[in-house]
Formats: C-alpha cells, sequence, structure tokens
C-alpha cells in the first residue's frame, strides 16, 4: 500500500498542473486528499491488525529486511497527522481559492490588491508537497529521508509566495535560503553517519543501523547527530534556528500555514528522532538527550520572550508553534513517558494549530489586517469565527481537558520524577507567561471595544471554511478524554521504537 | 594517478581562495562552476584506472549539472535581473581572503583530530572543510541574492568532497536523488530571484528585512 499513498498525490500533483478548470481541479484536490486520508486508514488499520499483505509493526524493529519504504509505527503515526490535516486543508483550501478568487485579498498596510500566483501552480505544489510529506514518513533510507526533507522545502516555496507581494517573497527568499543552507548540514551528518557505519559495514538503512548500532564509532556518531540536529532543527523551527519560521508562517495564506505548522514541522522532527533513536541503541541516550533538553527548553523560553508586545496575530501563532516544537523535543530529550506525550503533543498540535491557522484566515477575511490592534469586539462582526479563535487559544495553551493539556502534563510529571525541578520549574514559568501572552491578545481582539470602520461591509461567514476548524478542535478535546486502545497502542509503540 | 588528485584538491582549495576574492559577478558564476566540475572529477581520479560505469555516468550527470545547467541558469538570472556586475561585499576583499586563509589553517587542523578513516588521497578533509566554510563567508558577507545561491553550491560542493574523503557510498537511486533536490533548489532560488528583482528593481537582499519583531516602522504602528 506504499506506493499508492506515494504515486497518488504525486501523479495528481502533475495532473493540476494541466487542468484548466478551476472547479474540476479544486475537485482533483479535495478528492485526492480524501482518497489518501482513505489508503492511510487502510495503512494504519492494516499493519495494526496484522492482516495479510501489510507488514506488521514488529518486522521492522528487527532490521530484518532492510527495506527503503516501510511505516514502522513512528513513520505511520506521522503519516496519520499529515495525511489527517491535509484532508481538513484540502477541503478549506477549496473554498479558500474560490474565495480569493471572486475578492482577491486586500493588504491593509499598502492597499494592494494581491495579485495571487496561478492557482494551479498552487494546487499542483500543494499535492506535490503532500506527495514529498509522505516520503518523508515512509522513508527507512537516511539519504532518502534528506532528499524526502528537502524537497519539502523546495515544494512548499511556492507556496507561501502565493500572494505575490514583497513582504511574501521577502519570506520566501529566506525560507528557501536558511532551511535549504540547513539541510544541507543534515547531509553532512549524513556523511558522519554513513563514515560512523563504515568498520561495522552498515550503509545508511535504518534498519541496519539499529541492529549494528553497537559497532558505530562513538565521536563519529556525536558529529553525525550534531549536524543532523541542527540541519533538521533549523527545518523543525528549534530556536536559535527559528529565524525563517515566524515570516513564511505570517505572510503564507493561512492554508499553507496550517500545513507548515501541523505537518511540514513534524516531518522535521521525526528526521531527528530517527537519528536520535540510532544513538539510543549505540548507547548515547544522556547524551542526546541533554541537547534536545536543552534546545527544547531555549525554544520555548524563546517563544515566551516574543510573545511578549507580538502585534501580528499570525506571528504570534508562528511563535506558538515554536514553543510547541521545543516542548516536543524537550519530551523526547527526556524519554520515557515524556516520548509518549512528545508524540502525543505532536498529533493534537498538529490539530490544534491547524484549526487556529484556519481560523486566522476568516480573521483576516473579516477584518482585511493582520495587526492585532485594529482587531476588536471580533465576535460583533464574526460571532462564529470568535467563538473558534476562542476555543483555539484555550485548546492551544493546554486548558483540560484536550490532548494538549495531556502531552504537557505528562512531560511534565516526568521531570518531577526524575527530580528535575529546576528544568520543571522554568518550564512551568515560561509556559505561564506564554499563557498570559496569548491570553491578552486573543481576549482583546475577541472582546475588546469596537470601533465600525466607515462603509464596512456586512461580513458573511462562509460555514465551509469553519468546519474543518471545529472537527480539528473537537478531535483534540476528544484526545484529552478518551484516548482509543488502537491510538494509545501506536504511540506506545512509536515511542518505543523512536526512544 | 594519486598525484594528479591531489592536484585536483589544490585546485579545489585555490578556488576557494579565487572566490574570497573575485569582484565580478559572472567570474564568481564561472569560478563556481569550475570548482564544481573539478569536485566531480575527483572520485574518477581517486579510484586509480579501475572504474565503473555507474562512477563514470554520475560523474558525467554532476559535471554536467553544475558546469553547464547550474551556471546557465544563474547567468540567465543575472541578465534578467539587471544587477551591477560585482558582487558589492559587506566586507573588503583582503578580509576576505585573510577569513578564508585562517578557515583553511583551521581545518588542516581539525582535518588531522577528526577520527576519519584513512584516505587515500591526502588534503582531502581540510579542502572541503575551508570549502563549505567559503560558502558560508559567501552567504553572509555578500548583499545580492545570486551570490548567496552560489554560497549555497559551494557549500554543496564541499559536502560532496567530504562525502568522498569519508568514502561514504551511497545507493545510486539517493546521490540521484540529492542531485536533483540540489537541482530543483537552483532553479527555485533563480525564480525567486527573477521575482525579487521585478519587484525590488534589484537583488539586494539588505533591502529584505520588513519582516520583524521589533522594528517600530510603519508596519508595526
Amino acid at each position: 500500500m506504499i506506493l499508492p499513498l506515494l504515486l497518488l498525490p504525486f501523479c495528481a500533483g502533475l495532473l493540476a498542473f494541466i487542468v484548466r478548470e478551476d472547479r474540476l481541479r479544486r475537485g482533483l484536490l479535495v478528492w485526492t486528499s480524501r482518497m489518501h486520508f482513505f489508503f492511510t486508514a487502510l495503512q494504519v488499520w492494516g499493519q495494526l491488525s496484522g492482516i495479510h499483505g501489510f507488514t506488521p509493526l514488529q518486522a521492522l524493529q528487527g532490521g530484518a529486511a532492510p527495506a527503503w519504504f516501510a511505516f514502522d509505527a513512528l513513520g505511520l503515526l506521522f503519516l496519520g497527522i499529515t495525511s489527517l490535516l491535509f484532508l481538513g486543508a484540502s477541503h478549506y483550501a477549496s473554498y479558500y481559492l474560490a474565495a480569493e478568487k471572486r475578492d482577491p485579498g486586500e493588504d491593509a498596510e499598502g492597499l494592494f490588491v494581491f495579485n495571487n500566483a496561478p492557482e494551479a501552480v498552487f494546487t499542483g505544489c500543494l499535492l506535490l508537497f503532500l506527495a514529498a510529506m509522505t516520503a518523508v514518513t515512509a522513508s527507512r533510507h537516511m539519504g532518502l529521508l534528506w532528499a524526502a526533507v528537502e524537497a519539502t522545502t523546495l515544494l512548499s516555496a511556492p507556496l507561501i509566495y502565493f500572494h505575490r507581494h514583497k513582504r511574501s517573497l521577502e519570506a520566501t527568499w529566506k525560507y528557501l535560503l536558511i532551511c535549504s543552507v540547513g539541510i544541507a548540514l543534515a547531509l553532512m551528518g549524513n556523511m558522519f553517519l554513513g563514515a560512523a557505519g563504515l568498520k561495522a559495514g552498515g550503509g545508511l538503512e535504518l534498519g541496519g543501523l539499529l541492529a549494528g548500532a553497537g559497532g558505530l564509532d562513538k565521536p563519529l556518531l556525536k558529529a553525525a547527530f550534531l549536524f543532523l540536529f541542527v540541519g533538521y532543527g533549523t527545518k523543525m523551527g528549534l530556536s536559535p534556528f527559528h529565524t525563517w519560521l515566524p515570516d513564511a508562517h505570517s505572510e503564507a495564506p493561512a492554508v499553507v500555514s496550517a500545513l507548515l505548522s501541523g505537518a511540514l514541522l513534524n516531518c522535521a522532527f521525526l528526521g531527528i528522532l530517527r537519528v536520535n533513536s540510532v544513538c539510543a541503541a549505540a548507547g548515547l541516550a544522556d547524551f542526546t538527550g541533554g541537547i534536545l533538553a536543552l534546545f527544547g527548553l531555549f525554544s520555548v523560553v524563546t517563544a515566551a520572550l516574543f510573545m511578549l508586545g507580538q502585534r501580528d496575530y499570525k506571528r504570534m501563532l508562528a511563535y506558538s508553534s515554536i514553543e510547541h516544537m521545543g516542548i516536543l523535543s524537550l519530551g523526547a530529550g527526556l524519554g520515557g513517558a515524556a516520548m509518549f506525550g512528545a508524540l502525543l503533543g505532536a498529533l493534537s498540535h498538529s490539530l490544534a494549530k491547524a484549526g487556529l491557522f484556519f481560523t486566522s484566515g476568516n480573521v483576516l477575511a473579516a477584518e482585511k489586517t493582520k495587526r492585532i490592534s485594529e482587531v476588536r469586539g471580533l465576535w460583533r462582526r464574526a460571532p462564529r469565527t470568535a467563538a473558534l479563535w476562542l476555543a483555539g487559544f484555550f485548546l492551544i495553551t493546554g486548558l483540560p481537558p484536550s490532548g494538549v493539556f495531556l502531552s504537557k502534563f505528562l512531560i511534565l510529571r516526568e521531570t518531577f520524577e526524575r527530580g528535575q525541578y529546576w528544568l520543571a520549574g522554568t518550564l512551568l514559568f515560561f509556559l505561564a507567561v506564554l499563557f498570559a501572552g496569548m491570553a491578552k491578545v486573543f481576549i482583546s481582539m475577541v472582546f475588546g471595544p469596537r470601533e465600525e470602520k466607515e462603509g464596512g461591509k456586512p461580513f458573511t461567514e462562509p460555514g465551509a471554511m469553519l468546519l474543518p476548524a471545529l472537527l480539528f478542535f473537537l478531535l483534540v478535546i476528544g484526545l484529552g478524554l478518551y484516548l482509543p486502545a488502537w491510538l494509545g497502542g501506536l504511540l506506545d509503540a512509536a515511542a518505543g521504537g523512536g526512544l | 594517478m594519486h598525484t594528479f588528485a591531489e592536484l585536483m584538491i589544490v585546485l579545489i582549495i585555490l578556488l576557494d581562495m579565487a572566490l574570497a576574492v573575485t569582484g565580478s559577478l559572472s567570474s564568481c558564476i564561472r569560478l563556481v562552476a569550475a570548482q564544481g566540475v573539478v569536485a566531480g572529477l575527483l572520485p574518477l581520479l581517486a579510484a586509480g584506472g579501475a572504474t565503473h560505469t555507474r562512477a563514470l555516468v554520475f560523474a558525467a550527470v554532476i559535471i554536467t549539472l553544475k558546469g553547464v545547467v547550474f551556471p546557465w541558469l544563474l547567468l540567465r538570472a543575472r541578465d534578467r535581473s539587471g544587477a551591477r556586475k560585482d558582487v558589492e561585499p559587506l566586507i573588503s576583499y583582503p578580509a576576505s581572503i585573510l577569513l578564508c586563509l585562517g578557515a583553511f589553517i583551521a581545518s588542516s587542523w581539525l582535518g588531522s583530530r577528526l577520527p576519519l578513516p584513512e584516505s587515500g588521497v591526502a588534503w582531502t578533509v581540510p579542502a572541503s572543510l575551508a570549502t563549505i566554510f567559503t560558502g558560508f563567508l559567501l552567504i553572509t558577507t555578500r548583499s545580492k541574492a545570486i551570490t548567496q545561491v552560489l554560497g549555497y553550491l559551494v557549500i554543496e560542493n564541499g559536502i560532496y568532497i567530504f562525502g568522498l574523503a569519508l568514502f561514504v557510498e551511497q545507493p545510486m537511486l539517493v546521490e540521484l536523488a540529492i542531485l536533483l533536490d540540489v537541482f530543483v533548489a537552483v532553479f527555485v532560488m533563480g525564480i525567486a530571484i527573477f521575482h525579487i528583482s521585478r519587484e525590488f528593481d534589484h537583488i539586494d537582499t539588505a533591502e529584505l528585512s520588513e519582516l520583524n519583531d521589533w522594528r517600530r516602522g510603519e508596519y508595526g504602528k
């Protein structure tokens, strides 16, 4: 089932470039995402219940059959996240593209009508982007993983540049250059990894690396981890390599921001987890765990500092993504139950943040500005959007019941159990700062006193563009209340394999 | 044959130095192309007489890409953008070459300390590290978007040589995927440069500074 998962979005992406009819192309986007989700569900179900024709999860752990493309528990989890997000995003995008066609967005600063990129290019890149992300989750070869991650960068760059505008161009350039150079360092890491295994005779195939981890050259493996961590960490948005992230997230269309934040950052995280598992198998867990935890905590601190005094609500969401990536890295660094929490956090953060970005697109459509100070009393103009906006705030900051809360709680509990009170204290303090900073923004935007602009047209909220966010939020709440046994099992297996 | 490969390594280092002091944009593009070609030839020379078809095909692909396609794309981007013909460095040329020399000395020291497998060709590791550093130098101290792409390519050359020094054999498919990525990267960056020159009337990246968190200018009032 791996081949259809890879080929379907790839072929559909190529097809989207030549389809001339707008409605047909949007249909193609939506149906490809539905088929992809269907295949993904089939893959998850097939592998978990071990039915004929699917590789059961245990088969890959031993490193018996070297395969370049195969799904282990970790890959399967991230594939599920990506596919689910893309399902929501494609539905949102088809309405978004139609709305942009009727009424190209107006830029509040420049009074400048967006001159949007051709829709065919946008849709084609969106689908190819999905194909590349699927390849990332399926790769069992570190070289292929690298190539797939770089491909995601290149395919998402045109998406960020959808509004043909100076600022989006600037964001695209920074994204392209910083991420490409970062990923080049990861390639260097791959070289070190290959050199570390020269004596043991392993290539860069993950199963072989894990099986022969004991024979890897330790100093070279450490160098490999550092380079791969910096490379994929740049892509993941860990501070201090995060500088491209707020720009790209704030300038891209809402649906692209949602995919970048929810799916792409996770793919980079997967790259780090892969090399981390090799290092852990070689007995370097203390070394890698320390680095992951340190940079994770530093990202949370950076996000908290930049959150205060933030003026642009999409940038604010971007910094919140940096915070969550920091928490994921921290959880992965601690290991054990915190690793489980980190993976649960990856899932729930993706859903909650994608929902928030979808809603931010509606806020932008209603208010025509990204400045926080100019959005007041949103609930009067767009009550349903405002309700979702507020709900998203409660979920993303980790108020119970939600999957985000559960993941943060698990990670914090692990720090207490290890007796690392200073770490727990710092984390709690900066989470509180983040909560306060975001609360100020969200509450003033939703409730503050509204000044009606002259000649303001009444705004009708498109229900179809609210639905994906609503469904994602409900799923996040559901995750906090009840974790189905199969999902718990999958997370457990992923946490064990990626330890 | 090894002496010839070592000569090539010396050539790589000399090209790094030349890149640090060259002022003309088109010469820079040609120097990077030359370095790519030399790097592509290295595995053939290092292997001595016994070369496989696989190595030959691969070297041919690399040389065509780095020696012909990339310079053509970049020269086109330069002409289209109507940019000035020099690289406009942010630091002086003597400072550039001093940094480059310093990097070479540091890489020689580092290369002798790294616990790497013994390479048949001397100086490969220092040369690759120095090349990577030169790439970073080009990215950080030159103000044009096009020189940043050149820097990226130089880093890529350096990493390629580094891989040769370490004997990391990747499967053909992976090597080709990596090359494809580099190709698409240069292609997409070329398009981006074209758009930047159209929007801003120049390709000076210093002007790409409207997006940040602290400026209280017109954007953040």
